[in-house]
């Protein structure tokens, strides 16, 4: 007999669908919908009361107008009342809506609580499992904090039901899961580990998954499962099967228990005790001896059953990583299936493999794989397939193999899937680089790379061939040579031109000498493709054509002729007409001296990890490291990376303007920003550097000229400075990072309401930049004060392929600061498109002295998830200042009167930056402050002076800075008529030296 | 974890959607429509697994499938799930609902949407494997089944409608799905 009576539907809802299913067109299906919505809201709003079984009826058919991707805005409240009845049925789909139709931030959630409490405790199972499902299903944390306490004790009493046991641990799985801080496992542990030993096979599956997922949290706790998992295991394995009845399934005894317990085992290092792991190897090679026996069916299910534990098995194997025997054996085993005729083994084989390849143990034994694995790459026909192929091989790559690994991945890459170049590229690319010995054939490859797969090659790839040819001096001629060759190609893609104008502006002296490729053939190879180019590799390209002047001065009137052209001194482009601009008449007035200087060859990079295995790990998730061993050279990389990143921020920051002043070769192609693996950080700063920067280097490096001048457009042109590198945007560099990256992995992206403030301080004396940035949202900052009045032009650029939905960002004022800060906003649109970037602006009115800082609330939605998240706005106290000039003896008199000691703050503390005078007095004028010259007799000291406004008052500030420079070390003295002002700029400003 | 179970038919018509994490409405349209268009272009006899679309998460998910006659049941899935585990699994789940729905076919889940969600719930609970064995999971529902009998008043409403619509002259009138070999009724893996 059918479980199911067909006969027991309802009328209504049969002929509703049999409706819909009937309507000819779209339109026509929309139209019987809205028409069953206007009648079921009129019957729920009604005021005859409608009886259980109508209520059930329009229940089932809002779900059904739900799955045809219709919006359900009612019917809730019905829901709820089906699901508090006492009728069976009803509560079943009143809770089947609600696990479908509620989302966890529903109003309702405490009315469906009451409704769960009172099933909970009715002590009847079926009632009890249809609230456990439902708790389960929509998993809020409402719920968590109402039930948490109650379900671990429903899983360990002893008279629950089988069932509704099974139910509570998974309940309690998806709690932890979804809010752990309330589910507390402690006294529950041991008697939760216990269940391990259940009578039931279902209750100790649903037992096996909760502790897996608390064992990864808090293995400790958890340790004594390992033995109950091997004792468990050990009698599934060996059992004759009927032993086992209806969990045996298609002649394999208990495959999903198998498959759970070796998963919890993974959790775990092997055991110690002897008889136990004696015990465990024994289980494992049963499982891996049962591969080889005949099949005891013919049926798919029965290997299907049979590899899932068998698979699973391997996996322990590689995850112990200490039993030689079982490694090779697993490894033979794998080789087998790479050639099954069976299109899933063969995809998991490929899979395991790459794990196994990382051992010490099976590397070799990989190996042997390889033409199984070249030959599956070309002729697999599923795509999903020959994807592992590749991962497979950029695993079990080394030195031996690497030549005819990137030679096959290259072929490969002449024909594969669009979805899957990209990732090539950069495992092609991370390989040739990792392996090169000849760095010849490095050059090589990436050439092929570009020739093969140009749109693929993303700005990372080719900065890093740029870098190492930079650093390599015995690889300058032969990259010179081999790009100026490639060049002659009819249509070269253009990150060749990028590479090739790089690289000839910068080593073309080396091959000038043939007559072949001499300077004059070289420029107007390069100048050939410029026409076909976009403005960023014009730009490089005029760069390239200003250190060909310097390189060679045989073409100086040649080049001058094309930079004095229509089509560039007026180009339309202001970034590309600046820098023609500026090149001519560099190369006009500066002696050779004076040029060689400004255009020397680039210094050597400082030796960094590539930035391409920064990015091919970025777009991977955690199941696709390479192996173990480069996995945790990765994450400390990672950290060094962290910290030479932070490190080298702020020595940008602090030696930019030295480096001015003492470095004279300008960067004119500067890579210098770019190199690792997130440089937006370092090359933001630069970008806001730029202008204060030329600023403060003027007046001290007169000589140098047109050097300054050159400096704004100087990062620009470097490849940092991004393909939307149009005019002199703040934030030109929001999409670059993003773009190619493709779908963002989430895992950067603050998911809680935590409140940035990582750029806070490096905005106290600046009003520019980048003030906040994960893997999705990038938000710039503009702002300008005049005195008591702001304006904040604040920009949200989303990184990523996806619209932001439900987009809202709103300025939160601390308790404290309402009376003295107004902050007016505008609010802002609520979707922002991929790669789009939004403004909103802030207006700010200063009423009186403040201390904390406003913080802007941002909530979006991204996939599905909800993102929320604070950043502090950079609004302080000294944005309010107006610059007083005074003389030395105005300043000494009102230092005087200022004598109360209440009104000086006076701090000593160690440098953080290099002490650089010129950055100093750059940041005291930052800070808002006149900088007055000639008042301290000492002229190492710094002397400032300004007026705060605020609405109220007005308060003159006197700040003098003494540096030390034996000591490292600064004395800051402030005194202003009021004490909490004192004490709050000291606070901001000694942060910045 | 199990993120999400879509079945839809072969010209992307969902039949049936469980999301076990939360995603707004109109995104989980979305996800159906990417879903079915990396599916549904792939051939019958290529692997089951693929990574998931960019939507659900991208390669951190995977999606495993089997394409039985008229309908797709797709699982989406996290790295914690043993893929031939949740093969099987679906396995399970299209035997029982034919147990239960004796020789079941697309209009049995067209009209029978709730029972198939109930059945559903005995197989996976929040996103977990729940019950594997498929007596137990038949025997959950024929109680179910028993309380709603005895509770006879509503189902009592026209035990015949159902029997007539499939009758009606319906387009495009789904074959079944066609369980009985089991050999056979898994067109993608049959070439044994």
């Amino acid at each position: 007999m059918p479980a199911v009576s067909k006969g027991d539907g309802m009328r209504g809802l049969a002929v509703f669908i049999s409706d819909i299913r009937n309507c000819k067109s779209k339109e026509a299906e929309i139209k019987r919908i809205n028409k069953e919505l206007a009648n079921i809201r009129s019957k729920f709003k009604g005021d005859k009361a409608l009886d259980g079984y109508s209520k059930k009826k329009y229940v089932c058919k809002l779900l059904f107008i739900f799955l045809l991707g219709h919006d359900i805005d009612f019917g809730h409240m019905e829901a709820v009342n089906l699901l508090s009845s006492n009728k069976y049925t009803e509560k079943q789909i009143g809770y089947l809506f609600i696990s479908v139709l509620v989302n966890s931030n529903s109003d309702l959630i405490r009315l469906i609580n009451n409704g769960i409490k009172n099933d909970l405790a009715s002590r009847n199972p079926t009632h009890m499992n249809l609230s456990l499902h439902c708790i389960a299903n929509v998993g809020s944390r409402e719920m968590a904090e109402a039930f948490a306490a109650d379900i671990p004790r429903i899983l360990v009493a002893g008279d629950t039901m089988d069932s509704v046991k099974q139910s509570a641990a998974l309940c309690l799985l998806r709690l932890n899961r979804t809010s752990p801080d309330l589910v507390p496992m402690g006294e529950w542990t041991a008697r939760v580990v216990h269940l391990l030993n259940d009578q039931h096979l279902g209750v100790v599956t649903s037992a096996t998954s909760l502790i897996t997922t608390l064992a990864q949290k808090s293995p400790d706790d958890f340790k004594t499962s390992v033995s109950l998992a091997i004792a468990r295991l050990s009698r599934i394995v060996t059992s004759a099967s009927i032993d086992l009845q209806d969990y045996t399934y298609y002649f394999v005894a208990a495959p999903w228990l198998s498959v759970k317990l070796l998963r919890l085992l993974q959790c775990y290092p092997p055991p110690e005790d002897g008889a136990l792991r004696g015990r465990l190897t024994e289980c494992l090679e049963t499982i891996l001896n049962k591969a080889q026996e005949p099949p005891k069916s013919k049926k798919v299910q029965h290997s299907n059953a049979k590899n899932a534990v068998l698979f699973e098995a391997i996996a322990l194997i590689i995850h112990h990583d200490s039993e030689p025997t079982l490694l090779v054996r697993a490894c033979n085993q794998l080789g087998q299936f790479l050639q099954h005729r069976e299109t899933n083994l063969r995809y998991l084989a490929l899979e395991s493999m790459c794990t196994l390849a990382s051992s010490e143990f099976s590397h070799e034994a990989v190996k042997t794989h390889i033409e199984t694995v070249i030959n599956a790459l070309k002729t697999e026909r599923d795509v999903s397939v020959r994807q592992r192929a590749v991962d497979l091989l950029y695993a079990m790559c080394d030195r031996s193999n690497a030549k005819q690994i990137v030679a096959e991945m290259l072929s490969y890459l002449e024909t594969a899937d669009y979805s899957i170049r990209e990732e090539i590229v950069l495992k092609v690319a991370v390989l040739a680089e990792k392996y090169a010995v000849d760095y010849t054939w490095y050059v090589d490859t990436i050439l092929n790379l570009i020739r093969v797969a140009g749109d693929q090659v993303s700005e990372e790839v080719w900065y890093r061939v740029i870098q190492i040819v930079i650093n390599r001096d015995d690889v300058q001629g032969y990259a010179a040579k081999t790009v100026f060759e490639a060049l002659q190609a009819p249509a070269c893609h253009e990150n060749l031109v990028k590479v090739g104008g790089y690289i000839l502006g910068e080593f073309g002296n080396l091959i000038a000498g043939d007559s072949r490729s001499s300077p004059l053939v070289q420029f107007k190879l390069l100048h050939s493709k410029f026409h076909l180019c976009s403005v960023p590799t014009r730009a490089l390209l005029l760069s390239a054509y200003i250190k060909f002047i310097n390189l060679f001065p045989e073409v100086k009137a040649t080049i001058q002729e094309v930079l004095r052209s229509d089509s560039q001194l007026r180009n339309a482009d202001v970034e590309l007409q600046q820098r023609a601009v500026e090149y001519l008449r560099l190369s006009t007035i500066a002696s050779t001296d004076i040029l060689a200087t400004v255009l020397e060859e680039m210094p050597p990079f400082p030796e960094r990890e590539s930035s391409i295995l920064a990015k091919l790990k970025r777009r991977k998730g955690p199941g696709n490291q390479p192996g173990a061993e480069e996995a945790r050279q990765e994450r400390e990389r990672e950290r060094e990376r962290e910290r030479s990143l932070n490190g080298s921020a702020e020595h940008r920051e602090g030696g930019a303007a030295a480096s001015a002043k003492s470095s004279p070769s300008v960067d004119v192609l500067s890579v210098a920003a770019l190199p690792t693996n997130r440089p937006r950080p370092v090359s933001s700063v630069s970008l806001m550097q730029t202008p204060f920067l030329a600023s403060c280097a003027a007046p001290s490096s007169l000589s140098a000229g047109p050097m300054t001048s050159l400096y704004p457009s100087a990062d620009l042109l470097g490849p940092t400075g991004s393909p939307p590198s149009t005019g002199g945007s703040l934030l030109v560099d929001v999409f670059s990072d993003s773009l190619q990256a493709g779908p963002a992995p989430l895992d950067l992206a603050p998911p809680n309401t935590a409140v940035s403030e990582d750029n806070f301080s490096r905005f106290i004396c600046k009003n520019n930049g980048v003030l906040f940035e994960n893997q999705l949202l990038q938000i710039g900052l503009k702002s300008e004060y005049r005195q008591n009045l702001g304006r904040i032009y604040v920009f949200f650029g989303n990184k990523t392929s996806n619209q932001f939905l439900d987009f809202s960002s709103t300025v939160n004022c601390p308790d404290l600061l309402k009376t003295k800060l107004n902050v007016h906003t505008k609010p802002a649109d609520p979707t922002i498109d991929a790669g789009a970037q939004l403004q909103q602006i802030l207006n700010i009115e200063c009423l009186e002295d403040f201390t904390p800082a406003p913080v802007l609330d941002i909530q979006f939605r991204y996939g599905g998830t909800l993102q929320n998240f604070g950043v502090k706005l950079p609004v302080m106290l000294n944005k309010f200042f107006q610059p007083t000039e005074m003389e030395a003896q105005d300043f000494f008199q009102r230092w005087k009167q200022l004598g109360a000691p209440q009104q000086e703050v006076q701090k000593i503390f160690k440098a953080k930056h290099p002490m650089d005078t010129e950055v100093t007095k750059a940041k005291i004028m930052g800070f808002g402050t006149a900088l007055l010259d000639g008042v301290d007799p000492n002229p190492t000291n710094f002397v400032g002076a300004g007026v705060i406004h605020t609405k109220n008052t007005q308060v003159g500030c006197l700040l003098r800075l003494e540096p030390n420079t034996q000591a490292q070390m600064y004395r800051l003295t402030l005194r202003t008529s009021r004490d909490t002002v004192s004490q709050r700029l000291s606070d901001l400003l000694s942060e910045q030296f | 974890m199990i993120n999400a179970i879509l079945i839809f038919n072969n010209h992307g018509k969902p039949r049936l959607i469980r999301f076990y994490q939360y995603f707004a409405e109109e995104l989980q349209q979305q996800i159906i429509r990417e879903t079915f268009h990396l599916v549904s272009k792939r051939d019958d006899n290529v692997c089951n697994f693929l990574e998931g679309g960019s939507l659900i998460g991208g390669s951190d998910y995977k999606l495993i499938y089997r394409h039985y006659a008229t309908l797709y049941f797709v699982f989406c899935v996290d790295s914690s799930e043993s893929e031939l585990g949740i093969l099987d699994l679906i396995q399970v789940f299209v035997e029982t609902l034919d147990k239960c729905f004796e020789n079941v076919c697309e209009l049995d889940l067209i009209f029978h949407m709730d029972k198939v969600h109930y059945i559903l719930q005995e197989v996976v609970m929040g996103g977990m494997v729940l019950e594997t064995n498929m007596n137990e999971i038949v025997a959950q529902v024929e109680l179910q089944n028993r309380m709603e009998k005895s509770e006879g008043g509503l189902s009592a409403a026209p035990a015949r409608a159902v029997s007539a619509v499939k009758n009606m002259n319906l387009p495009e009138m789904p074959r079944n799905i066609n369980i009985g070999d089991l050999n056979i009724k898994v067109p993608s893996l049959s070439p044994f």
